[in-house]
């Protein structure tokens, strides 16, 4: 299955650090994007073809370099304060499934500070050997191109670092300066084009749109008679749902979709999604672009006012919440027009456990008796944002709303979940099939805990609350000996177990809710 | 990125095997795309590549895998309707596989 050797799991629930090796995951980094892709988000596209640098390279990197830190005074402190204490070695996923030294995180923050401190410090401008500075040399910019590709800004480190570095950051400032001399990837950048393009990250047009949605509601009808409506374009409507494109595309996310409609149906609250803001993902948080995530932000507001709604509300991503929460207010903010007695935005989980406490849905829970369930924590949600209104509301409301719909609810090992939990590896940028190996390998700690909990507590089925962890674990962990179907989305565990009340949609289309007034 | 020959002409391939123009597609070129990769396409991979380039004609963008075993379900028969089935002909998914061979874009973002 794959030319490279695949981490063996032990099963005993916790991870061995392996011994550092050089190089192992030295290479050339994910495709590279190609001029007109990197025209498409505004970065310089004067570079002939891919692989090539633009003119001047070594000035414009670190001109972009002294802009950044002086955009983000954090940026220029976590280059400073460093002391290299060791405390993040062996905290990263992608260190322990690969052990390439590089990948300690310390390490691979030190390939962008031993340049910063090379023309940005005093001691590393005239005394460079003594302080390990290096000059930047094409080498020093490869080596940034692949491993800066090899973290996936899930953050776990940081939570270790005494000194609370912010890791995902330097990475991020690396990537933006990457593209701004002609080494921008591919996935993230042809996808970020497609968003605003198309509206999303897949490429769909309205119509594939309409004409999934209308699938959907056949589907449901088939299934309990009711016609559960997936609005689209709606104006008028109370809230704006904005999901992951992947949430119409792929399995099991599209399960996870019917779980929100039917919830939407019960509630009686009136809801659209639109084409206009047809993605809740933002790639621009992963190259560190804050003129690229600004813009992707500012289709959600476009959608808002033009739809009418009062309340946003945010479908199963993780760094989309992470951007929602924490970000949304100043990338496209204020929301003053909409409904100040709501969260803005909210997550669509607050939005269910709200009504599930407020006993509006009826829920029969054996209708998930044939799976014992466990949840993975995704890094953006756990690390990066909230969920309710106190702190840690992001691990519990979550697994409330799992125990609320199933019986057999098990958590991984305490180190692995909460604000200890692994990335999928595949976060960041980092989901493109060009990067299989260091997906594989980047899963390990995951699969470890997974394996062990399959094994001690009998888990059947893992529920995930992320498209890019759902669509990572249902193609990776079969590499482990798990099957795709393992992984299921939150909504979905709601959709098995919801039983529908309300006979007629409050968004009934007229020819449909049995009244001919008009 | 790579090219290969068909019946005379130079078809230029993307990075990872997906055509740079769609409009370089033929059926010889499916077959060709597919031999490549030790894929011998038989008349039940003809039935869903036949189906995705409709689909893809109408709509620019690849069918969900949903929609794909629904619509193959309604035509082909319940039995070839499942995720199942459509693996057994594309191991590496239905999604990016089959789109290779039929001369679709591959499916992009967090799938």
């Amino acid at each position: 299955m794959a030319d490279y050797e695949v981490p063996k799991l032990t099963g005993e629930g916790y991870t061995v650090v392996p011994a550092v090796r050089e190089g192992v995951m030295a290479g050339k980094g994910p495709f590279i994007a190609k001029p007109d892709f990197q025209k498409a988000l505004h970065f310089p596209d004067d570079f002939a073809a891919v692989g090539e640098l633009v003119p001047n390279w070594k000035e414009r990197a670190l001109e972009k370099m002294a802009d950044l830190k002086s955009r983000y005074r954090s940026l220029q402190v976590f280059l400073d304060i460093c002391v290299k204490c060791g405390a993040c070695t062996d905290k990263c996923h992608y260190f322990i499934g690969t052990s390439d030294a590089k990948n300690m995180p310390v390490a691979r923050q030190d390939l962008l500070r031993k340049v910063y401190r090379r023309y940005f410090t005093f001691a590393g401008k005239y005394f460079p050997k003594l302080v390990g500075a290096t000059d930047l040399t094409e080498e020093v910019l490869a080596d940034w191109y692949n491993y800066y590709h090899q973290c996936s800004q899930c953050r776990r480190c940081s939570v270790f670092c005494p000194y609370g570095i912010d890791t995902a950051e330097i990475s991020m400032a690396a990537r933006e300066i990457l593209d701004h001399v002609g080494y921008g990837q591919k996935y993230c950048n042809e996808i970020i084009g497609k968003v605003f393009k198309i509206g999303n990250n897949l490429g769909l047009p309205g119509p594939a749109l309409f004409d999934t949605v209308e699938g959907l509601e056949e589907d449901v009808e088939a299934d309990t008679g009711i016609k559960v409506r997936f609005p689209l374009d709606e104006d008028g409507a109370e809230v704006l749902l904005v999901t992951p494109s992947a949430d119409f595309f792929a399995e099991p996310h599209i399960d996870g979709l019917i779980g929100y409609a039917k919830v939407f149906h019960e509630t009686g609250v009136t809801w659209t999604m639109s084409t206009i803001a047809s993605e809740a993902g933002n790639f621009g948080m992963f190259i560190g672009s804050y003129e690229t995530m600004r813009r992707v932000s500012l289709r959600v507001r476009e959608a808002a006012i033009k739809h009418k709604v009062k309340r946003i509300v945010f479908g199963e991503c993780g760094h989309a919440w992470r951007v929602a929460y924490s970000f949304l207010n100043t990338l496209a903010g204020p929301f003053d027009f909409l409904d100040q007695r709501y969260p803005v935005p909210q997550h669509i989980l607050e939005f269910t456990w709200s009504h599930i406490q407020a006993g509006t849905l009826t829920l029969d829970k054996t209708e998930n008796d044939d799976k014992v369930l466990t949840f993975h924590d995704s890094c953006n949600v756990a690390r990066g944002s909230r969920m309710g209104d106190y702190p840690g509301g992001q691990f519990d409301i979550p697994r409330n709303v799992i125990k609320a719909v199933c019986n057999h609810f098990v958590d991984m090992p305490a180190d692995t979940i909460h604000d200890a939990t692994f990335c999928c590896g595949g976060g960041g940028g980092l989901l493109t099939d060009d990067l299989m190996e260091i997906r594989v390998k980047g899963i390990q700690p995951r699969a470890e805990a997974l394996r062990h909990v399959s094994i001690n507590n009998g888990v059947t089925h893992m529920a995930a609350i992320c498209a890019i962890c759902k669509s990572q674990f249902t193609k990776v962990l079969p590499y482990y000996g798990f099957t795709m179907d393992q992984i299921v989305s939150v909504h979905q565990l709601v959709s098995n177990a919801i039983i529908l009340q309300r006979q007629v949609s409050v968004q009934a289309r007229p020819d449909e809710d049995g009244d001919d007034d008009d | 990125m790579a090219a290969f020959e068909v019946g005379g002409k130079t078809i230029a391939l993307d990075e990872e095997g997906y055509l740079e123009n769609l409009s370089d597609w033929t059926p010889e070129v499916a077959e060709a795309l597919a031999k490549a990769e030790d894929v011998t396409l038989t008349s039940e991979h003809w039935e869903i590549l036949n189906f995705l380039r409709e689909y893809y004609e109408e709509y620019q963008i690849a069918p969900a895998v949903r929609v794909l075993t629904k619509a193959v379900g309604k035509r082909l028969g319940a039995d070839k309707g499942n995720s199942k089935y459509l693996y057994s002909l594309f191991p590496y998914g239905p999604g990016k596989q089959a789109c290779k061979y039929g001369g679709l874009p591959k499916p992009t973002g967090c799938v």
